[in-house]
């Protein structure tokens, strides 16, 4: 692994936001996914969003992310102010900076996994080996095969040896988990916190499952659209010990 | 929402306005076809009613018997064949009109006319002015059309040569007749208002202008329902022989009649041709929107066949959905056609000359509107409907199958090596469902085969104009003789100063006869090694008229079937009127006419009538041109002067201003078929990869870079729409070119590159419009929410 891949030093804020909001719709009908949120997250962290549906931790991760916009409030990643981007320079950082993976995993149909790996890789600055990056989430033997012939787990590793293949600075997963059994899933969350221990990524994930907060550094807990707690984790443990 | 409609019918009415775009340009497609429909139909009604009505109010004559000279008792004779309704004996002569500002002398037709008659034949419709008086013999009334070119008024005087012999008539009234409907200066095959005029004389005057006191030299003659029209010729012919008879002629041979009948034709080619078009494409267009629908609603389909709801209810939903649209394509279509109508109307009312031309707009058309378009939208939805039907709720409920692809072998493994990611996700999606990109490739090309057709109609006619104006006939002025001529003329003409060549020519008027078959015509008799009007066949080579035979058009051999070696019985109808045996020499394709060609030497020889010629092609100096017009001016015995120049401006004008006006028509529809195809097909291919789209937005892909993987897909149908179109028009424009073909005109397929190129464009254009409004899309796409839902 080059020195490069690790972007951010430890100790440094990765994210803050303050007093960060977000309103869907307006009236009697508006809905407040985020209600002020104050939030800091250094660099490097595996970070754990927790709560039930509704309770807006999709919300911030997206206006985190740069795919949503917050309607009020700042948002800043390091010294950058997300809040105030203009879609250009979203899209920028998007590029240069994020990694997703979804629930779905929202491979492209038409690509194998090696070509679903390039597709970042061709527009990123400094990309590791697609081979590289789909040996880290073990599916080398799988490279030349479609998402069609590929199983849920195997589709998910893809999507996130996608993410990582840019060397990204920050890793946002949204349910990662959501559609795989159990098995599978530890599969996943390994292939999450290997890249993050081993790249530095700082790793932002969202899920249903709380058994999954055990592997994290720091958990978030999400309510009604505000942080309801923050738990720093002494006692990581590894993904295999996890079941849900 | 209606309080009878059902929850269904919500449904409805709430998909329709989600794909409005789609919809949109699908019934303007089903509407541009209708509307073609309609205002052909509608056209042909409304000029054949017109026509009818014209033709009867003014007792256009249904038969005409020209001759030289015929004492006025023969009228009587004539009168007394079965079947003739009523007989008129009128002088009908050439003459050349002079006006101070025209450069030219100018052709005329002037007829007798009995003012005091209550229904004469072949009437005339006084629009300005009073009638002529029956005594005064200074009097005419004038062809409206003439007197509007140049600004003449009823009081104005007019300058007319009749017989070599100068007159000045006082303009009475200005009028219009179904004679005239369209003006054809002789020679010529293009109405030229300016260039030709006719004028009605009063009895006496045109007696003492030609010299026919007690005499008449045309019969014109109405006859019942149930006469018998060869009989009629026949008896005409003999009748009439003795006194210097041409031929008899029916309706149906009368020029003007002939052009309107041909036209009449053409309008019901193009709405016989065209619609087809758009609605094959429509079909197409609804049957890959209502194939899309049905997969998206896989599980509302299965959900409401598990409420309980019929198979019917779910074809009958899906039906009234393709109806609906069709509906709005028939009413647009229906109403565009009207207003095209009246628009084409009024063109022709002023084009031909009618004194009145209402727009026939007939609801006959509404219901044959609607019945097509309904059918073209069950037969658009039929598929996709049945795979509806079929759907069980279990299986409807489950997703589909997620879509396969393969990285493909040899050919496609090899280009794939050379693309960048978004560039293979273009290649796969395309070869993956290789029929539907055909069929896609296929509409646009529809739409450019339109283009590519109206295309090659102008290289057809830029064709027929260049081989009529600068190869057949090079000359500058053609001048005709009242009869035939000593070839002293030639020198004649030869000496006017300005004059740099004269080639003489002898025509005459024939009856071809073989087999038992007859048929009305001429034979041209060209000089040795003729220079400025040649007869030449369809490569553009001189055809040999050295012998002492005819050589024959394609057409005029076709109708005669007769064959080369054959001999071909002549009935001359000038002179002494021999009757003539001459051996077929040859035979070309010709494009305009049905022309017979002689050598005139030969041709002389046989009419024992050496040395005669019955006018001359002339080359001028073009500075010298109004001195050779006015010298022109004072020869007697000119019938009538053509002056090319001016004929090929008027064609060029009627082109682009008349009638022409059809070709701008079908530019504006082939752009909307083109759009409508693309803006579709972009639009399912977004919706289908909505969420790919924003995934790909999602991991860092610009706008633009995004955009590319649908538009670079739309780009490459396109691309393989092109040879599709080329292919599809030239296919059209061969069956047109057939279709339109006439006795009068063979019109040639041309291919021409700049057809395509011109073709090419438009459907470029189209889909880069249609791309704007995607990419429009794409720059809107919501990330957030795209990425939450699965496919």
């Amino acid at each position: 692994m080059s020195e490069s891949a690790v972007q951010t030093a430890p100790g440094k804020l990765a994210f803050r936001t303050s007093d960060l909001s977000k309103v869907y719709g307006e009236g009697p009908a508006a809905v407040h996914a985020l209600r002020g949120v104050d939030l800091e997250i250094p660099s490097g962290e595996l970070v754990v969003l927790l709560g039930p549906s509704g309770s807006g931790k999709s919300t911030l991760l997206n206006i985190l992310g740069g795919i949503d916009r917050a309607s009020s409030g700042q948002a800043y990643f390091q010294d950058d102010e997300l809040t105030a981007m203009t879609d250009r320079r979203l899209t920028a950082y998007r590029r240069r900076h994020v990694g997703f993976v979804f629930q779905f995993y929202n491979l492209m149909p038409s690509l194998t996994a090696h070509e679903n790996v390039d597709l970042v890789a061709e527009i990123a600055t400094d990309p590791m080996p697609t081979m590289e990056a789909l040996d880290l989430v073990g599916l080398t033997p799988r490279a030349t095969h479609f998402p069609s012939e590929l199983s849920g787990g195997e589709q998910q590793r893809v999507a996130i040896a996608r993410a990582i293949a840019k060397n990204p600075t920050v890793l946002f997963c949204d349910e990662p988990t959501g559609a795989l059994d159990s098995k599978t899933g530890v599969g996943v969350l390994k292939a999450l916190q290997e890249v993050n221990t081993r790249l530095g990524t700082t790793t932002l994930i969202i899920t249903h499952a709380a058994a999954t907060a055990a592997m994290a550094d720091r958990v978030i807990h999400f309510a009604d659209g505000q942080i309801r707690e923050v738990i720093e984790n002494d006692h990581k443990v590894s993904p295999d010990e996890i079941s849900w | 929402m209606l309080a009878f409609a059902s929850i269904l019918d919500r449904k409805l009415l709430r998909d329709l306005w989600r794909i409005k775009g789609q919809a949109a340009a699908i019934i303007f497609v089903i509407a541009a076809g209708i509307s073609l429909f309609v205002m052909s139909h509608g056209m042909m009604i409304s000029l054949d009613e017109t026509m009818r009505a014209y033709y009867e109010r003014y007792r256009f004559a249904d038969m005409y018997a020209p001759a030289k000279r015929a004492p006025d008792y023969i009228v009587e004779e004539i009168s007394a064949l079965p079947g003739v309704n009523d007989v008129e004996g009128r002088i009908s002569g050439g003459g050349l009109v002079t006006l101070p500002e025209a450069p030219a002398p100018i052709s005329a037709r002037v007829m007798s006319f009995d003012p005091e008659a209550a229904a004469p034949i072949n009437g005339v419709h006084l629009s300005e002015g009073r009638m002529i008086s029956p005594t005064r013999q200074d009097e005419i009334l004038l062809l409206k059309s003439f007197a509007d070119a140049h600004g003449l008024a009823p009081g104005d005087s007019l300058s007319v040569t009749m017989n070599g012999v100068r007159h000045s008539f006082a303009i009475a009234g200005l009028a219009l007749s179904p004679e005239f409907i369209y003006a054809l200066p002789p020679g010529d095959f293009v109405v030229d208002d300016a260039r030709f005029a006719a004028l009605w004389l009063n009895e006496e005057a045109m007696e003492a202008a030609y010299d026919l006191d007690g005499a008449f030299n045309e019969a014109v003659l109405t006859f019942s329902p149930n006469a018998n029209e060869e009989f009629l010729i026949a008896a005409l012919d003999r009748i009439l022989a003795p006194y210097g008879a041409t031929g008899a002629y029916s309706r149906a041979d009368q020029i003007s009649n002939k052009f309107l009948v041909e036209e009449l034709a053409q309008l019901s080619t193009m709405g016989r041709v065209m619609p087809p078009i758009f609605v094959a494409v429509s079909i197409f267009l609804l049957n890959i929107v209502v194939t899309r629908l049905v997969q998206t609603e896989r599980e509302q389909i299965g959900l409401i066949k598990a409420f309980g709801y019929s198979n019917r209810d779910v074809a009958v939903h899906y039906l009234k959905f393709v109806l609906a649209i069709a509906l709005g394509g028939a009413l647009v279509g229906w109403g565009g056609g009207i207003w095209l109508g009246r628009m084409i109307g009024e063109i022709y009312r002023i084009y031909f000359h009618f004194p009145f031309l209402v727009f026939v707009a007939d609801f006959s058309t509404l219901g044959i509107a609607l019945a097509i378009s309904a059918l073209a939208a069950a037969a658009g939805a039929f598929f996709a409907v049945r795979s509806a039907v079929t759907l069980t709720p279990a299986v409807a409920m489950r997703p589909p199958a997620p879509p396969k692809f393969a990285s493909g072998d040899g050919f496609m493994k090899t280009i794939s090596g050379f693309l960048d990611q978004p560039s293979r996700m273009i290649l796969r999606r395309l070869s993956r469902q290789p029929g539907r990109a055909l069929l896609t490739a296929f509409g646009i090309g529809a739409a450019m085969g339109l283009s590519v057709m109206m295309r090659f109609n102008v290289n057809a006619t830029d064709y027929m104009l260049d081989v009529s104006f600068n190869v057949v006939d090079r000359s500058d002025v053609f001048v005709s003789f009242v009869e035939p001529l000593s070839d002293k003329t030639v020198l004649e003409l030869q000496s006017i100063n300005g004059v740099t060549l004269v080639e003489p020519v002898r025509s005459t008027p024939v009856m071809f006869n073989h087999d038992r078959i007859e048929f009305l015509g001429g034979i041209t008799g060209l000089p040795d090694k003729a220079a400025l009007n040649r007869a030449v066949d369809t490569d553009l080579q001189d055809v040999d008229i050295t012998g002492d035979g005819v050589v024959l058009s394609e057409q005029l051999a076709k109708i005669l079937e007769i064959a080369p070696g054959d001999m071909l019985s002549v009935e001359v109808r000038e002179g002494r009127r021999p009757t003539l045996e001459i051996p077929v020499t040859g035979i070309v394709e010709s494009l305009i006419g049905t022309p017979a060609y002689m050598n005139m030497d030969a041709l002389n020889r046989q009419l024992k009538e050496p040395n005669r010629v019955s006018g001359a092609y002339l080359k001028i100096d073009p500075r010298l041109r109004q001195e050779v017009y006015n010298e022109i001016k004072a020869i007697p015995k000119v019938a009538g002067v053509s002056l090319r120049r001016e004929a090929y401006q008027n064609f060029e004008d009627m082109i682009d201003e008349g009638p022409g006006v059809f070709r701008h028509i079908m530019t504006v529809f082939s752009i909307i078929i083109a759009a409508g195809v693309v803006y579709n097909s972009a639009r399912i291919a977004y919706i289908e990869r909505e969420r790919d789209l924003a995934s790909l937005r999602v991991l860092g892909f610009t706008k633009i870079e995004t955009g590319y993987v649908l538009l670079g897909e739309l780009a490459t149908l396109a691309i393989i729409a092109l040879p599709i179109g080329s292919a599809l028009g030239y296919l059209i424009w061969s069956y047109m070119a057939a279709a339109l073909s006439t006795e009068l005109y063979q019109i040639p397929v041309i291919y021409k590159e700049d057809g395509l190129g011109y073709a090419a464009i438009i459907v470029l254009l189209a889909t880069a419009f249609a791309g704007a409004f995607i990419q429009r899309d794409v720059a809107k796409i919501d990330l957030a929410s795209a990425l939450k839902t699965r496919d």
